[in-house]
């Protein structure tokens, strides 16, 4: 049995751009501005990291594929440079690659970047992009919030809750998302929002509406990580450590097989149970302080409350509707506005979540800081519903 | 003694009100006002002959092709490829084997009869099954008058020797290269000359003397004939030849143009299905087809006709309709008008021809996998069985998923992708002996889908590739539509 991940690496220092529609902005821009934060953050020069790893998803629409993008935005000095790419889910297979190499004794200090320069396709959404000569010839003719706003009949039918329950607890999560995107300023959408302009919003794919929809967004955010040990040798107090890093990627299952209901992420759930196992978590809606989702839509938000076992299943509309999961809930999710609010540039998102946990955990968040909080959880997910990966990422206060 | 065993047809669900059509064109051409009346059947989108071939042959077959298949054609005007073998993607859209004789007939309204006496006598003189489809999609400039005349449909017929429900007693054709319209090579419509004369000058002088000809052929008179079957777009054309011909004027078929229009060379079958739907055993029915000439056949209906197990036929297809008031609408479906699809539609649509040759079972005959370790069906076959308690490899047998029930476990409506008709529909059916697909879904009234409704899986157009010209199938679930 593997020893886990747990309190081997500490992160150094964190950095994000401001997200949104940066049109005076390249992609190189953008991981400068996040780059240069963290490294600032971190008290290191950019010589000093041994590694990097570097998230971009559609890579077509703005850099272009590989490592070198990275490399040339920031000078760096020959050093090894691996583009990943997961779906939605690539910052934080990037965070993994560095926290692996730190871990494993091969990098003192490693960066995770990750970046998406989506403005530039001349429409709103995501880019349309080809799927696979065999995938286009038979999938369907979906867009991203068509494919996840499948699980809204699904997650009905088999709780038997009414169609307008959903909607109402969906339209709470963009609410909530919204006031609290309302107190950060690097967010892509700072507006409060009300239920009855969620509930009012055109139909973008049957029942999610535009208020439904998470911001596309320009941006980026990268990771510095060291061991702990190193860390404290710089002199770093308050450390913030990795508990956990997990990934479950479809097989074909819920594709194919119909064991599968489509009303929950099968991959989320897996993920989950070995994150808590890894992190030494045994109940955790008790021992999670807050947490960030991949709320790319509000559906999501609602099963995957559930499918990380903080709400019963076909209960999470409920905690939602009584305020469990706002900002003075018991556990606050997307305290910094989330997917929603804050943006979707897709290779930088699931390090933007691991920012917002990094920032709370110290103390810095400003406006919208918690009281307290010791342990944070990210949920980054790429994909479908029917077809996906979901990591999870538990980040928490280093006690040793 | 050799014929018709098994009929077939299909017509599409949408019907658009002639009446709506008139209204947007009167400012154009008022002279349409006296075609207001009734409706012509337009295909959705997805439909085009190919695809309504396909549905008329599977209404035909009923599931089960026979053992002694030998030969399919495949009539039409309007194939979807002018060098690809349309009977081809046709026949592997029935799943049938590579040894069967597959060909298109084309270039004439007669396409439809000629080539049905071709497979007639060819079923006659080799003996075995046959099965011939013909398929109309014809489009028409804006505003005209074939625009309310025309319709788009669909008739398969199974020939053999055995259980015959119309004996083939013989066929007269005459050829004459009388241009009373004609498509040039290249060329998106058809060029009409004056109807009078063809009135005058075609159909009273050229189907007579076709019908001289084929009474001294058969050993049946023309008061013998129960059932006169001939399309034309001038609705009393038959009658007056009728008259001529010495066939009694009540034998003379309704054109079937209040309900759909006249669908191009599938006509003759159309109608000879919708008569052999409510024929009466020991019939003499006579066909006429027309276009360059003339071909005259003539059957008669047997015992089996009563025995023959139920087929939509036209008119179950006649009855599952739909009214469609929207004349932006049947200009859009037919790319008679540019709409703004926006940049989502600029997408690249080619196709990897040597992913669609390797995966043509998968995609064209829609067959998944079966797996001989625990008995899971699975859509797509792949290496590995899905099922999470075995995962064997290679273990998947051909398993047919075309004329399975689904059921849907989900659905969303979607406004957000690019689509020809938008909402794009889709969702996850499920098959009743296993396996699943995340299926685009057609023909759908908006705001009627619901989780555990049973669906029909269908062949339809997955995508045209405008810029090469290429047009993509794959299969859809459609709501198992009842007459309406």
């Amino acid at each position: 049995m593997a020893s886990g991940i747990k309190d081997k690496v500490a992160i150094l220092g964190m950095g994000c751009s401001k997200f949104g529609e940066r049109w005076d902005k390249n992609a190189d821009d953008l991981i400068v501005e996040g780059f240069q934060e963290a490294i600032a953050d971190a008290g290191i020069e950019r010589d000093q990291i041994d590694a990097a790893w570097f998230a971009t998803a559609i890579e077509e629409v703005h850099v272009g594929k590989s490592g070198v993008p990275l490399a040339e935005a920031l000078g760096l000095d020959y050093i090894p440079v691996t583009r990943v790419e997961n779906y939605c889910a690539s910052g934080t297979e990037a965070f993994r690659g560095a926290v692996y190499a730190v871990a494993s004794g091969a990098a003192d200090i490693a960066l995770a970047a990750g970046v998406e320069k989506l403005k530039d396709t001349g429409y709103g959404g995501l880019p349309q992009r080809g799927r696979g000569t065999l995938n286009n010839m038979f999938w369907a003719n979906s867009s991203a919030p068509g494919n996840f706003a499948l699980l809204a009949s699904a997650y009905q039918e088999k709780h038997g809750i009414r169609a307008k329950d959903v909607k109402n607890a969906m339209a709470q999560i963009s609410v909530k998302s919204h006031a609290n995107g309302a107190k950060n300023p690097k967010a892509h959408l700072q507006k409060e929002i009300n239920m009855e302009k969620v509930l009012n919003a055109p139909m973008i794919a049957d029942p999610i509406g535009l208020f439904d929809c998470c911001g596309v967004s320009d941006g980026s955010a990268c990771a510095i990580v060291t061991t702990p040990e190193i860390a404290k040798s710089m002199g770093k107090k308050d450390l913030v450590s990795v508990k956990s890093l997990q990934l479950a990627v479809s097989n074909g299952t819920e594709q194919s097989h119909n064991s599968w209901d489509g009303s929950y992420f099968m991959t989320t759930r897996k993920a989950a149970a070995r994150a808590y196992k890894e992190a030494g978590i045994d109940n955790p809606r008790d021992e999670i302080s807050m947490f960030e989702c991949h709320d790319c839509f509000s559906i999501t938000e609602l099963v995957t409350m559930e499918d990380l076992y903080l709400s019963e299943e076909g209960e999470a509309w409920k905690d939602v509707l009584d305020g469990f999961y706002n900002a003075d809930g018991q556990i606050p999710c997307q305290i910094d506005g989330g997917l929603k609010c804050f943006g979707h540039p897709i290779g930088a998102s699931g390090l933007r979540m691991l920012y917002e946990m990094y920032t709370q955990l110290q103390g810095r968040a400003d406006k919208r800081q918690l009281d307290n909080p010791r342990i944070g959880l990210t949920h980054n997910l790429g994909g479908a519903p029917h077809r996906n990966v979901a990591s999870i990422s538990i980040v928490g206060k280093y006690d040793g | 003694m050799s014929g018709i065993v098994v009929y077939g047809a299909y017509v599409p669900r949408l019907r658009l009100n002639r009446a709506a059509a008139v209204e947007a064109n009167a400012w154009f051409n008022a002279g349409l006002k006296g075609l207001a009346k009734g409706e012509r059947s337009m295909c959705n989108w997805d439909e085009d002959s190919l695809t309504m071939a396909v549905e008329a042959a599977r209404d035909c077959l009923g599931g089960t092709v026979p053992d002694d298949l030998k030969t399919l054609a495949f009539a039409s005007t309007s194939m979807p490829f002018e060098d690809r073998q349309n009977a081809g993607i046709l026949a592997t859209a029935l799943n049938l084997s590579e040894d069967v004789v597959t060909g298109d007939v084309s270039s004439t309204q007669r396409s439809g009869t000629s080539g049905l006496i071709s497979a007639l006598k060819t079923a006659s003189l080799e003996g075995g099954s046959s099965l011939f489809v013909a398929a109309d999609k014809r489009r028409t400039k804006s505003g005209s008058t074939h625009e309310l005349l025309f319709g788009d449909g669909a008739a398969a017929l199974l020939l053999g020797s055995e259980n015959v429900i119309a004996e083939f007693v013989g066929s007269h054709q005459l050829a004459v290269d009388f241009v009373d319209h004609y498509r040039g090579a290249n060329e998106e419509f058809d060029y009409n000359w004056e109807e009078r004369w063809i009135r005058d000058e075609g159909y009273f002088k050229i189907v007579p003397r076709a019908l001289e000809g084929l009474f001294k052929e058969v050993d049946v008179t023309p008061e013998q004939i129960d059932h006169f079957v001939m399309p034309s777009v001038m609705g009393p054309v038959p009658k007056r030849i009728a008259k001529m011909a010495g066939i009694k004027v009540e034998a003379v078929r309704g054109n079937l143009h209040a309900e759909m229009g006249e669908s191009g060379t599938a006509h003759a079958l159309v109608m000879l299905v919708d008569l052999l739907q409510e024929a009466k055993p020991g019939e003499t029915i006579l066909v006429v087809g027309w276009g360059q000439g003339v071909d005259a056949l003539v059957f008669r209906t047997t015992d089996a006709l009563a025995k023959l197990s139920p087929r939509e036929g036209v008119k179950g297809h006649l009855a599952r309709r739909r009214e469609e008031t929207n004349y932006n609408k049947f200009l859009a479906f037919n790319k008679l008008v540019t709409k703004e699809h926006g940049l989502r539609g600029e997408l690249d649509r080619q196709t990897a021809l040597t992913s669609l040759y390797r995966n043509k079972d998968m995609i064209t005959a829609f067959l998944g996998g079966e797996c001989s370790k625990c008995g899971t069906v699975q859509y797509p076959k792949s290496n590995v069985c899905v099922n999470p308690n075995c995962r064997e490899f290679h273990t998947q047998e051909d398993h047919p998923f075309a004329d399975t029930k689904a059921t849907i476990m989900n659905w969303t409506a979607d406004n957000l992708t690019y689509s020809m008709d938008p909402p794009s529909h889709f969702g996850i059916v499920t098959f009743a002996e296993g396996g699943r697909l995340l299926a685009d879904m057609t023909d759908v009234d908006q705001g009627t889908l619901s989780v555990g409704m049973t669906m029909r899986m269908v062949f339809r157009v997955k995508e045209h590739d405008d810029q090469r010209g290429f047009t993509k199938y794959f299969w859809k679930a459609a709501p198992e539509h009842k007459a309406a």
